[in-house]
C-alpha cells in the first residue's frame, strides 16, 4: 500500500514533467503550426545550464533561475535567428530543419561540456523525506517538482485562458490575419510564445536534472514521449496536453514499478525479467494506438482551425 | 412515373445547432434533368456531399438504384454509378488532364492492385480518357498539366472526370461558377447534349441556365425544401418568390 | 520527341557506371577503405529509395523508417545467433517480419494525416527499439555479433567484400528499377493522385486508405532487405541502429537528393555519407556542421540535388 502511494506520487510527478515538456510543444505547434523536434534540445539544455550555474553561484535557487533565464533567451535567439524563416513551410521542412538543429546541440554540448554525464546536486534542505501523512514519507525534492508545477500549470492556464496575452495567442491560434490586422506585432507574439515554450522545457530539464544525470541526448526520448502526449491529448490542446501526461506519467511509472511482480505471477521469474521492461515501455505506445483506432484526432482535440 | 433512381426520404444533418439539412426528401426520376436551387447557405452542397458520400447524415436514407447507399463511403457510391463534380475545382493539379480522366476510367476497370505495367500505356484507358475529353471540348489540351488549365477549361476537365467514370447519375455542383459569358453558354450547350445519356442533379445560382435545362426544380431554404415542380410551377409559386425576394436574397443571375 | 540527355539524366548515367565500377578502381588502387565505404552508401541508398516510394510518390511521411533496418537485421542477426545460417531462410524472414511489421504500423498509422502521421510512425519505431533493447537473450542494448554472413549455398560468398559489394549493388538497381514500375503502373497512378487530392481519387472510385497501405508495405518491406544487407555488413546489429536519429537520416538523405524523383535519394545518399565522412575526418564534432548546414538546405535549396540538376537541364 505505502509502495502504492509513493509510486503513485512518482508517476503524478513525471507526469507533470511530462506536461510541462508537451505544454510548449503544443502551445507552438498550435499557435505558429510549428513543429519543432528541437524542443528537446531546449529541455536539455535547462539541464545543462542548471548544472553549471548551480556549481558556478553555489546556490541551488540562484543557479536554477539563471538557467531559466538562459533557456528563455536560447530559445528567443533560436526563433530569432532561425526558426522564424520555417513557419509556414512544410511540416516536412520543419521537421528535417530541427532534426538538424538537434544534430547541432548534441555536438556543441559534447565539445562544451565534454562526452561524460553531469551531476546536479541538491541542497540539504530539499534532500529530507517529509511526512505527507502519517507513516508516508516522501523526497521532498519530488515533493517540490509536483508544487512547481502544478503552480506552473495553474499559471499558464490563467495567462491563456483569462488574460489579454492569452487571448491573443488564441486567437493567434484561429485567425493570424485578423490579429495582424488589429494592429499587433504577430512576430513579437509569436517569439514570446517560444520564448515561453522554451522556459517551460528548461524548467522541467532542470528539474529532472537532479533526479537522472544531465547528459548528451536526454531530451530525446522524452521529447518523443512529449510527441505522444499530444498526439493523444490532441494536437494545440493544452488541457488534453495536461490530461495524457498524467496519464502517460503514470502509466511509466506505474507499470515498471508493478508489471515485474506481476509478469512473476504469470511467467517464470527469469522470463518476467526480461519482459517486463520491454512491456513498460510498449504500454504507452500500445496506449496511443488504443487512442488513434478510437479517435484519430486525440481526446481532446482543440477547435477546429 | 417511373421508379426513382435515386430516393432521399426525412434527410438531416446539422452542424452544431444549424440544420443544413432539415428533414429532406427528394426523388429523381431517371432520365430527367433535375435542378437543385436555393439562397446562399440553403445547403445545396451539404446537401450534394451527403449524397455522394463525403459527409453522412446524420439521420435518414438515402437509396440509389433500388439500394441503400446511406452509409456507404463515397468510393463505393461511384462504383455504383453516381458521379459528382466539385463546386470548387478538385482536380489532381501536377497530373495532365489525360492522366484525370484516366484515373477515373482506371477505377471502374477492375482493380488497381496491378504493379508491373505501364498505366499511361494501356490503350483502351486511353482511349475512354481521349473520349471523354473529345465530349467537353478538351481533346487538344490533353497533354497540359491541369495546374496549367484555364478555370474554365477546368470547369470542363471535372465533367470530364465524372462522365469517364460511365455514371448512371451525375451530380453537379455549380458548374457554372466562376465562367465568363461565353463559357457559361458553351456549358449550357454541353449540358443539354449530356442530358440525353445521363440523369443529372444540377445545383446552380445561374436561374437562366437552369430555366432552360431543368425538367424539375427543386428550391431548397434553410435546408427545407419549400417547392418542387416543373420549371413553371416554380416560376408562379408563391412560396418562392417570398424566399427569393422577401427575404432579400435576390439572387437573379450570378453569371 | 524529348531529348533524354540533359544534365539530370547525364550524371545519374555518370553515378550508376561509377557505381559499377568502383571495385576495379578499390583493386587497382589497393583502396579497399572506398570499397567498404560505397558498400555502406549502396546499402543505405536502398533504404532512402524505399522511404522516397511513400515519400516522395504517396505522400506518407513516415519518421520511422529506421525500425525496418532493425527488423531485418535482428531476424539475420537472431536467425544466425540460433544457428540458422541460410540466407535463403533468414532473408526471406526478414522481409516477411518487416513487411508484417509494416502493414500493423500501417493500418493504425494510416488513420492519421499530416503531422500526426510523422509522429505516430516516430513512435512507433520507438516502441520497436524499445523491445530490441528488451531482448535480453541477443544482447539487449549492447547488441549481437553475428559470427557468420549469411550463406547461400555457395552461390555467392558474402565474406568477399567484392562479391558483396555486387550484391547490395544488385539489390539497389533491382530495387530502383522496381519502383521505377510500380510508380507508373496503375497502382502507382493511384498512389500518386491519392497524394495530389486524395478527396477526388475517393469521388471517382478509389479507397484510397487501401492503396496507401500497400504502398506503405511495399516500402518497408524493400527497406527491410536493406537491413539484411546492412546486417551482413556490419556483423553487428543492435537497438541503436534503430534509433530514431537514423530514421531522421535517411528522411535527410531523401531529400537532399530530391523527393519524388526517382534516383535522388540514391545521389542524397551518396552526398550525405560522402559529407559525413569528410567532414568527420575534419573534426569529431562533425554535427556542428552538418545540422546548421541541414537548416541551410531546408531554407534555401528546395527539390534537392535532383531539382537542381532540373533546373541546370532546363539551363
Amino acid at each position: 500500500m505505502l509502495v502504492l502511494v509513493e509510486q503513485s506520487l512518482n508517476g503524478l510527478q513525471f507526469g507533470l514533467l511530462l506536461f510541462l515538456l508537451a505544454a510548449g510543444l503544443t502551445l507552438v505547434f498550435g499557435i505558429m503550426d510549428f513543429v519543432n523536434l528541437a524542443h528537446g534540445s531546449l529541455y536539455m539544455m535547462g539541464a545543462y545550464f542548471a548544472a553549471t550555474f548551480v556549481a558556478w553561484t553555489n546556490s541551488f535557487v540562484l543557479g536554477v533561475l539563471l538557467a531559466l533565464g538562459a533557456t528563455l533567451l536560447l530559445g528567443i535567439a533560436l526563433e530569432f535567428i532561425a526558426l522564424r524563416h520555417l513557419y509556414g513551410r512544410d511540416h516536412l521542412d520543419q521537421v528535417l530543419a530541427t532534426f538538424g538543429l538537434i544534430l547541432f546541440f548534441n555536438d556543441a554540448v559534447r565539445l562544451i561540456w565534454g562526452p561524460a554525464g553531469l551531476s546536479l546536486p541538491l541542497p540539504p534542505w530539499l534532500t529530507v523525506p517529509v511526512q505527507i501523512v502519517p507513516g508516508v514519507f516522501y523526497p521532498a525534492y519530488r515533493l517540490s517538482i509536483i508544487v512547481v508545477a502544478l503552480a506552473v500549470a495553474a499559471l499558464l492556464y490563467i495567462v491563456v485562458m483569462r488574460t489579454k496575452i492569452g487571448m491573443l495567442i488564441r486567437a493567434g491560434a484561429s485567425n493570424r490575419e485578423m490579429i495582424g490586422a488589429l494592429g499587433i506585432n504577430i512576430k513579437l507574439l509569436f517569439t514570446l510564445v517560444f520564448g515561453l515554450g522554451a522556459a517551460l522545457a528548461g524548467l522541467a530539464g532542470l528539474m529532472q536534472a537532479p533526479i537522472l544525470t544531465v547528459q548528451i541526448g536526454m531530451g530525446e526520448n522524452i521529447l518523443i514521449l512529449a510527441f505522444v502526449i499530444i498526439v493523444i491529448g490532441g494536437i494545440g490542446s493544452i488541457r488534453g496536453a495536461f490530461m495524457a501526461a498524467i496519464f502517460v506519467g503514470m502509466i511509466d511509472t506505474l507499470g515498471r514499478a508493478f508489471l515485474p511482480d506481476l509478469l512473476r505471477t504469470v511467467l517464470s521469474s527469469a522470463a518476467a525479467s526480461t519482459a517486463a521492461p520491454a512491456l513498460s515501455s510498449m504500454l504507452i505506445y500500445l496506449l496511443m494506438a488504443i487512442v488513434l483506432v478510437v479517435r484519430p484526432e486525440g481526446l481532446f482535440p482543440a477547435a477546429k482551425r | 412515373m417511373a421508379d426513382p433512381l435515386l430516393r432521399v426520404e426525412n434527410l438531416v444533418r446539422s452542424f452544431g445547432g444549424i440544420k443544413a439539412t432539415d428533414n429532406l426528401s427528394l426523388d429523381v426520376v431517371p432520365g430527367e434533368l433535375h435542378a437543385i436551387i436555393g439562397p446562399n447557405g440553403a445547403g445545396k452542397t451539404t446537401l450534394i456531399s451527403q449524397l455522394t458520400g463525403q459527409l453522412m447524415p446524420n439521420s435518414g436514407t438515402i437509396h440509389f438504384a433500388g439500394r441503400e447507399i446511406s452509409r456507404l463511403p463515397s468510393y463505393q457510391r461511384s462504383r455504383l454509378g453516381l458521379a459528382r463534380s466539385f463546386q470548387i475545382t478538385c482536380l489532381l493539379p501536377d497530373f495532365t488532364a489525360a492522366d484525370n480522366v484516366a484515373l477515373a476510367a482506371q477505377a471502374h476497370d477492375g482493380h488497381s492492385f496491378r504493379f508491373w505495367g505501364s498505366a499511361r500505356k494501356e490503350r483502351h484507358l486511353r482511349d475512354a480518357a481521349q473520349a471523354a475529353l473529345a465530349r467537353v471540348g478538351l481533346a487538344r489540351r490533353a497533354d497540359v498539366l491541369v495546374s496549367e488549365l484555364s478555370h474554365g477549361e477546368q470547369r470542363e476537365l471535372e465533367l470530364a472526370v465524372a462522365l469517364a467514370t460511365k455514371p448512371q447519375l451525375l451530380l453537379l455542383d455549380e458548374p457554372m461558377a466562376g465562367l465568363g459569358v461565353t463559357e457559361s453558354a458553351r456549358m449550357v450547350a454541353l449540358l443539354k447534349e449530356l442530358r440525353k445519356e445521363v440523369t443529372i442533379v444540377l445545383v446552380e445560382h445561374d436561374m437562366e441556365a437552369v430555366f432552360a435545362l431543368a425538367d424539375r426544380i427543386t428550391v431548397l431554404v434553410y435546408g427545407r425544401v419549400i417547392a418542387s415542380g416543373d420549371p413553371d410551377a416554380i416560376r408562379n409559386n408563391e412560396e418562392v418568390k417570398r424566399a427569393y425576394l422577401g427575404d432579400q436574397h435576390v439572387v437573379v443571375s450570378h453569371g | 520527341m524529348k531529348s533524354h540527355i540533359n544534365a539530370r539524366n547525364v550524371i545519374v548515367a555518370l553515378v550508376a557506371l561509377g557505381l559499377t565500377l568502383l571495385p576495379a578502381y578499390s583493386a587497382l588502387t589497393g583502396n579497399i577503405f572506398i570499397l567498404t565505404l560505397f558498400t555502406r552508401i549502396v546499402i543505405f541508398a536502398l533504404a532512402a529509395a524505399s522511404l522516397n516510394l511513400i515519400m516522395g510518390y504517396g505522400g506518407m511521411m513516415s519518421f520511422g523508417h529506421a525500425a525496418y533496418l532493425g527488423i531485418g537485421g535482428y531476424a539475420v542477426g537472431i536467425l544466425a545467433h540460433e544457428g540458422i545460417g541460410s540466407g535463403f531462410i533468414q532473408w526471406p524472414v526478414a522481409l516477411a517480419l518487416s513487411a508484417l511489421y509494416a502493414l500493423v504500423i500501417g493500418a493504425l498509422s494510416l488513420r492519421t494525416r499530416g503531422v500526426y502521421f510523422i509522429m505516430i510512425t516516430l513512435a512507433f519505431a520507438q516502441m520497436a527499439y524499445y523491445i530490441a533493447s528488451g531482448l535480453s537473450r541477443y544482447g539487449g542494448d549492447d547488441g549481437l555479433t553475428i559470427y557468420k554472413r549469411s550463406t547461400f549455398g555457395g552461390l555467392i560468398d558474402l565474406s568477399n567484400r567484392v562479391q558483396f559489394y555486387y550484391l547490395c549493388l544488385a539489390c539497389l538497381f533491382g530495387g530502383v528499377y522496381l519502383i521505377w514500375r510500380i510508380i507508373n503502373s496503375r497502382f502507382g497512378m493511384v498512389v500518386q493522385g491519392v497524394r495530389s487530392n486524395e478527396q477526388r481519387m475517393q469521388a471517382i472510385g478509389f479507397h484510397a486508405n487501401r492503396y496507401r497501405l500497400v504502398c506503405f508495405v511495399i516500402s518497408g518491406t524493400i527497406c527491410g532487405l536493406a537491413g539484411a544487407l546492412l546486417a551482413n555488413n556490419t556483423d553487428f546489429i543492435s537497438p541503436a541502429g534503430m534509433y530514431w536519429t537514423r530514421s531522421g537520416e535517411l528522411m535527410v538523405m531523401v531529400v537532399f537528393g530530391g523527393m519524388g524523383s526517382l534516383f535522388g535519394p540514391v545521389l542524397g545518399t551518396i552526398v550525405f555519407l560522402l559529407l559525413e565522412e569528410v567532414l568527420s575526418q575534419f573534426t569529431e564534432y562533425w554535427a556542428l556542421i552538418m545540422g546548421p548546414l541541414l537548416l541551410l538546405i531546408v531554407l534555401f535549396a528546395r527539390g534537392g540535388i535532383m531539382g537542381l540538376l532540373g533546373r541546370l537541364s532546363r539551363g
